[in-house]
């Protein structure tokens, strides 16, 4: 469910890494006043061995896909909200540098979508009110399975939405949709299977371990709803800024034929273009230029004449590796 | 696998000692740079594919000046491939109008925006496993720090990487010492698997709890510290500077186009 870099256009990647910056730096600050000396070493090797969860795929019968555990939800089950966000986060951010595992422009869509959700939503609406205080038993594993599906449905929907608003990829939503959602259902049902056996083993093995007893006090859902909203909204006003919507351009084209909606010549209609046309500073993801006319072409490449951008192309890598190679040299006979 | 990744993660980090030109300059320098690097491929137009071709400058010269082996750059970058090859792979199949006649050929919008996005993938990426080459973990973290992330999420950043390796020695001795008591039985059953896994995590905890103490006993205060904090100077300046220099032109004018118009003698 990692996003990669190649499909987050500037704008969504740049409005989620806003979320979540904001979110790691509330998350600091309460952790540092929870003052739990506790809570520094174990969120170091929590984070590493969710880290080492994740290199494990498993197979996922019957759709030859397979997937990993995400371990927000387990980590927020052991560690409380605050300090499993910033783990997670911290995971993403250590597998986006070393494993070219997510990339950094997608670090922010990440940490939210893997972070955000079972911690802050899962973890509140669902798995507290059904454990209640119970460690074991039933209530534990039906809590964490169905806290870990529900928080993996709105992660990997978010996933969809995400590359949908970006559109460099041309999946269309419903597709897309189709595909993310079963699978990470059955990765949900593995992953809080997994949850619950860890936290169970933990309350038999080391209960003072478990920090979250000392910080298990419920968050408001106020702050909850109102994080969760800013959070659609972002994802939601991200889809307005970028100016492709491919799934939808996709499905208009499928209904009507065409590949852009006909718009008509006056009104509102006409004036709003006219402005964002003034106002779009990457208008279809290209710098404004004085020939916006012909850049708002739909298609930009010109049939023929691109055969000079393959050869010139071509040409500049071998330039770029050429330079490449001639600094090692360089540096070598020094 | 595992002691495979986890022995290369190793070499990252002896790679990020070594002492070049590109290692010495500040690592925040370095991080703003690749963070524009990043956004200037970004926001090529989604049919480009040659534009993209001279920004290869950047992550091979990084390279070539920080004595970074390439394949160790691209021994990473092939196992992340998957997840852009899979949403990618949509494009040629939805988008097949034609954009560009190589003599017979008709290549598809579709088949142009996946090459698009597969080098934007390779870009992105090299870069980040670049930048973490030449500057390492630790001044890395130090870096993040002081560009303003909480410190307390530098350090847990920092803690993940170190207790890695702990978890790594911690599952290497146990699974020594289980090959060494199960002579002939090959396969481990779940349930003991199961078990070592959860002992393990235990294991894991208890040292990484000893190794804390022993670091705040030492005088640990949740900073990170470094031998020599580098102060940006004229080099980081230029390099800042010139790299954001080479991004915007390469971003306006499409070099390869003229390059290409100059070889086949086309008109720009």
């Amino acid at each position: 469910m990692h996003m990669a870099d190649a499909l987050i256009s500037p704008a969504v990647g740049g409005m989620m890494w806003v979320a979540a910056t904001g979110l790691i730096a509330w998350c600091s600050k309460k952790v540092r006043a929870a003052c739990d000396d506790r809570l520094i070493p174990l969120m170091g090797v929590l984070g590493a061995f969710v880290f080492a969860a994740q290199m494990i795929n498993f197979a996922i019968p019957a759709t030859g896909s397979s997937g990993h555990i995400g371990g927000g939800l387990l980590l927020t089950a052991l560690l409380g909200p605050h300090a499993a966000f910033l783990v997670i986060a911290s995971v993403l951010t250590v597998q986006a540098f070393f494993f070219a595992d997510g990339g950094l422009l997608a670090l922010g869509c990440n940490i939210v979508n893997l972070g955000f959700f079972p911690a802050f939503v899962a973890y509140p609406l669902l798995y507290l009110p059904i454990t209640k205080s119970a460690k074991n038993g039933a209530r534990l594993w039906i809590a964490s399975v169905a806290a870990a599906v529900v928080g993996l449905q709105m992660g990997s929907f978010a996933v969809v939405l995400q590359t949908l608003a970006s559109g460099v990829s041309d999946l269309p939503f419903g597709s897309f949709a189709l595909l993310m959602q079963p699978i990470h259902f059955a990765i949900g049902v593995v992953e809080g299977l997994a949850t619950a056996a860890v936290v169970a083993f933990m309350v038999r093995a080391r209960p003072e371990a478990l920090v979250t007893d000392s910080l298990r006090k419920p968050l408001r859902p106020v702050l909850t709803g109102l994080l969760l909203a800013s959070v659609l909204i972002g994802s939601v006003g991200s889809w307005f800024t970028s100016s492709q919507l491919d799934g939808l351009e996709w499905a208009i084209q499928k209904t009507s034929g065409n590949e852009e909606m006909e718009t008509p010549e006056t009104g509102t209609h006409c004036r709003l273009e006219k402005v964002q046309e003034k106002t779009a500073f990457l208008p279809d993801y290209g710098f404004k230029d004085a020939d916006s006319e012909e850049a708002n072409a739909w298609p930009a490449v010109e049939i023929g004449t691109s055969v000079s951008g393959l050869v010139g192309g071509l040409s500049t890598l071998a330039i770029a590796a050429l330079i490449g190679f001639s600094l090692k040299a360089r540096r070598r006979n020094e | 696998m595992k002691t495979m990744r986890y022995l290369e993660v190793g070499q990252m980090d002896d790679l990020g000692r070594l002492d070049t030109p590109l290692h010495r300059l500040d690592a925040r320098i370095k991080m703003v740079t690749v963070a524009v690097f990043i956004i200037a491929v970004m926001s090529f137009p989604r049919y480009e594919v040659s534009g993209l071709m001279p920004l290869f400058v950047f992550p091979f010269a990084l390279i070539g000046v920080g004595k970074i082996p390439l394949g160790c750059i691209y021994k990473k970058v092939l196992p992340a491939l998957p997840f852009a090859l899979f949403v990618g792979l949509f494009n040629p199949l939805i988008d097949r109008d034609p954009m560009l006649t190589l003599g017979p050929l008709a290549l598809s919008g579709g088949w142009l925006s996946f090459a698009s996005i597969l080098l934007r993938f390779t870009l992105t990426v090299s870069a980040a496993l670049t930048l973490v080459a030449c500057t390492g973990i630790h001044r890395l973290c130090a870096g993040l720090e002081q560009l303003g992330v909480p410190s307390l999420f530098a350090v847990q950043i920092l803690f993940l990487y170190r207790y890695l390796f702990v978890i790594g020695d911690e599952s290497i001795r146990m699974f020594r010492s289980v090959q060494i008591r199960s002579t002939g039985s090959k396969k481990l059953s779940l349930r003991v698997y199961c078990a070592l896994i959860g002992h393990l995590l235990i294991r894991s905890i208890d040292r990484a709890q000893r190794i804390y103490r022993a670091m705040v006993s030492r005088g640990f205060d949740g900073q990170i510290r470094l031998l020599h904090r580098t102060q940006p100077g004229w080099r980081d300046a230029i390099f800042l500077l010139g790299w954001i220099a080479f991004f915007i032109s390469v971003r306006h004018r499409n070099p390869a186009r003229i390059v290409g118009c100059w070889l086949t003698g086309e008109g720009l």
